[in-house]
């Protein structure tokens, strides 16, 4: 059962990571990214990491993406025009790229062999309560500092995208 | 395990058979309760006052033509309807209509299922419904269904943040994410509701909640996005049939959902204002007695020559729903169940009586309204809440 | 069998990661580049998270957290000076955005 979910749901999210590199049109591509991203909630799901899971829908798929897609609203630029491109960038890139994926996933099965399991279930200590304690004990200093991040974020974004008085 | 998934199946079956009939019903509410409000019958002569005029309207949409413009981005057009409901639909399957029930031997909550962090979910499903909105106006391929998409789902979006910190507030009080938890730590009576208890009564944070609801599911006065006579029709420009009746569909759903969560957070769930030990399981009873006797009366003294026949019969009705509320035996799942249902029954209500009293927003004082005033009212709250929570518990 | 190796899921954030550098790197349109950085941010989120599984501790969990946080600031700024750049040159091919070059 737990096989059989991850399976789809990772099957799911890499289709749909390919779609958002391939697709022509940033909309599509947007969409195929929010697709990228509810699998991967479950996916935390399955690990145990339900707050994080539910963080991720309402944060990252459900503000963040809503954010880009409006900016691919309106600036309704169209589809991506296909001139310009380097062949030699791409008969190099790609097979290195093979060759780095490649390489990971041996030493990650060298590392980590099969009987390492993981079961949904098998981790509890993903809850609010838990997340809430560590936050607000050990990493209480990156918190207020990702506040003033925000902070500078909000006030940078709106300085840049404002009119001009004149 | 498979008793689990035959009872889990029953249960989806019900669940969704009663949301189906009360979104059709809560527009045949909502047009009798404007109606009223504007001195005019309403719906009235299909069916006995009107009561089959949902089903007429069923008739209608699905007979109507079902356009699919040559224009449009078809499979974000198809896809935007569908995802508005299926979002709308999902946050009610971890609602709980009352505490367990029991049927031939077999114990179950009354909820889909209970997940630990059953208040996020819900946010969460209603933070992807925003999608099946902007997906609308960008896929209709129109000037105007695109800027009241975008109107509509930035509205969404700006009022998702004064709704979460209003939730946050009761939940320091109630120290659990689940819903069902959240019901079990209100119990005993009014004074024990989050409303009105505790170090700091949540009064506050239940007006920002229900005024950001509002904005959530498009409701006057904040539906410039989606008014007829604005933008000509908003995002559904372009949807007819079928696929305006899922959009409409999913306004009401989120409506249904939004009451069920003010009445989990603040007013106590399922619990009974004052404990039944002082006679709370015979308010039922009188309520539907009462107007059992008052339609009774209005049918033998009728003014129209319909009523005559109508209000008898709904009278005996009402007596009969008044007469299975004294009998023990069920009193133990359906008194819950109705202080459940009547305490959502009265914010949908007063959803309805704002859309018919209130005028719209413009769209900038909209906007202005939540970044200006709500969201730091609903900080504030909140820093006054945890503040007297800590001071308070050891 | 019940369970996940836990190795199906780093290959997995392996898959993904490289499939963000391939957007970051093969694509011309601004906007498409900055969701493949996404793509890469969600992959190393699946990995914090794995790891935190794998060690029996929240800590994963709040680094993912931290790194959402960070991702959502980056995009609002990025999206904000995007806007800029459109307006200004009115086309979103980064091979258009080059009067720095020599």
């Amino acid at each position: 059962m737990n096989v059989i979910l991850f399976l789809i749901f990772a099957i799911i999210a890499v289709v749909c990571a390919i779609n958002v590199v391939v697709q022509t049109h940033p909309i599509s591509s947007a969409i195929s990214l929010v697709g990228v991203m509810g699998s991967l909630a479950i996916l935390y799901l399955l690990l145990g990491a339900e707050f994080i899971a539910a963080a991720q829908v309402i944060v990252y798929a459900g503000a963040v993406m809503v954010l880009f897609i409006f900016v691919i609203m309106l600036l309704n630029a169209g589809a991506e025009v296909k001139q310009g491109r380097s062949v030699v960038v791409h008969l190099l890139g790609v097979p290195l790229l093979i060759a780095f994926l490649g390489l990971v996933a041996y030493f990650v099965q060298r590392l980590f062999p099969r009987d390492v399991e993981v079961t949904f279930g098998g981790f509890t200590g993903g809850t609010a309560q838990a997340i809430g304690r560590a936050l607000f004990t050990t990493y209480m200093l990156p918190f207020e500092i990702t506040s003033i991040l925000v902070l500078i974020a909000i006030v940078g974004a709106i300085v840049l995208a404002r009119k001009e008085m004149d | 395990m498979d008793s689990f998934i035959v009872i889990s199946l029953i249960k989806i079956l019900v669940v969704f058979g009663v949301l189906m009939t009360t979104l059709a019903y809560l527009q045949w509410v909502e047009r009798k309760v404007i109606a009223h409000i504007q001195v005019r019958p309403g719906p009235y002569r299909v069916g006995p006052h009107g009561l089959l005029q949902p089903l007429a309207d069923v008739i209608k949409l699905i007979t109507k033509e079902d356009l699919l413009p040559s224009y449009v981005n078809k499979p974000l057009y198809l896809a935007a309807p569908f995802i508005s409901v299926s979002m709308a639909l999902l946050s009610i399957s971890v609602i709980p209509f009352g505490p367990t029930i029991e049927v031939a031997g077999y114990h179950t909550w009354m909820q889909l299922t209970d997940l630990n962090i059953g208040v996020v979910f819900i946010l969460a499903a209603s933070s992807m419904g925003v999608y099946g909105i902007a997906l609308a106006g960008w896929a209709s391929n129109n000037k105007y269904a695109l800027l009241g998409g975008l109107r509509s789902s930035a509205q969404m979006i700006s009022y998702e943040l004064p709704m979460s910190i209003a939730i946050a507030a009761p939940l320091l009080l109630s120290n659990t994410l689940s819903l069902r938890e959240l019901v079990g730590t209100q119990a005993g009576g009014m004074l024990h509701w989050n409303l009105l208890r505790g170090p700091f009564p949540q009064i506050i944070s239940f007006i920002i909640f229900l005024i950001a609801a509002f904005a959530e599911t498009n409701r006057v006065p904040f539906d410039l996005p989606e008014a007829e006579n604005e933008l000509v029709a908003g995002f559904h420009t372009e949807y007819s049939s079928m696929k305006f009746a899922s959009f409409f569909m999913a306004e009401y759903a989120n409506m249904i959902t939004v009451s069920c969560m003010a009445t989990l957070l603040f007013l106590g769930g399922w619990d009974a204002p004052w404990p039944a030990a002082y006679g709370s399981s015979f308010v039922p009873v009188i309520i539907f007695a009462l107007a059992g006797l008052i339609a009774l009366y209005h049918g033998v003294n009728a003014v129209r020559k319909r009523d005559k026949l109508t209000f008898p019969a709904f009278g005996v009705i009402f007596l009969i729903i008044a007469a299975i509320f004294v009998l023990p035996i069920v009193q133990q799942w359906l008194l819950p169940l109705f202080w459940f249902c009547a305490k959502t029954g009265v914010i949908l209500f007063a959803f309805m009586w704002i859309r018919g009293t209130l005028p719209r927003f413009r769209y900038d004082q909209l906007m202005g309204f939540t970044w200006k005033f709500l969201f730091p009212v609903a900080m504030l709250n909140l820093l006054i809440t945890g503040f007297l929570v800590a001071w308070f518990t050891k | 069998m019940a369970a996940i190796p836990i190795s199906w899921f780093l290959t997995l954030s392996a898959v993904l990661f490289a499939l963000g550098v391939a957007g970051f790197l093969f694509r011309r349109n601004i906007v498409t580049v900055f969701m493949s950085i996404e793509l890469m941010l969600n992959a190393v989120n699946l990995t914090f998270i794995t790891f935190s599984y794998h060690f029996k501790s929240v800590d994963g969990h709040l680094f993912a957290f931290f790194v959402m946080v960070v991702a959502a600031a980056e995009a609002a700024v990025g999206l904000a000076i995007i806007l800029t750049v459109f307006k200004n040159r009115s086309t979103l091919n980064i091979d258009a955005i080059d009067s720095m070059k020599n």
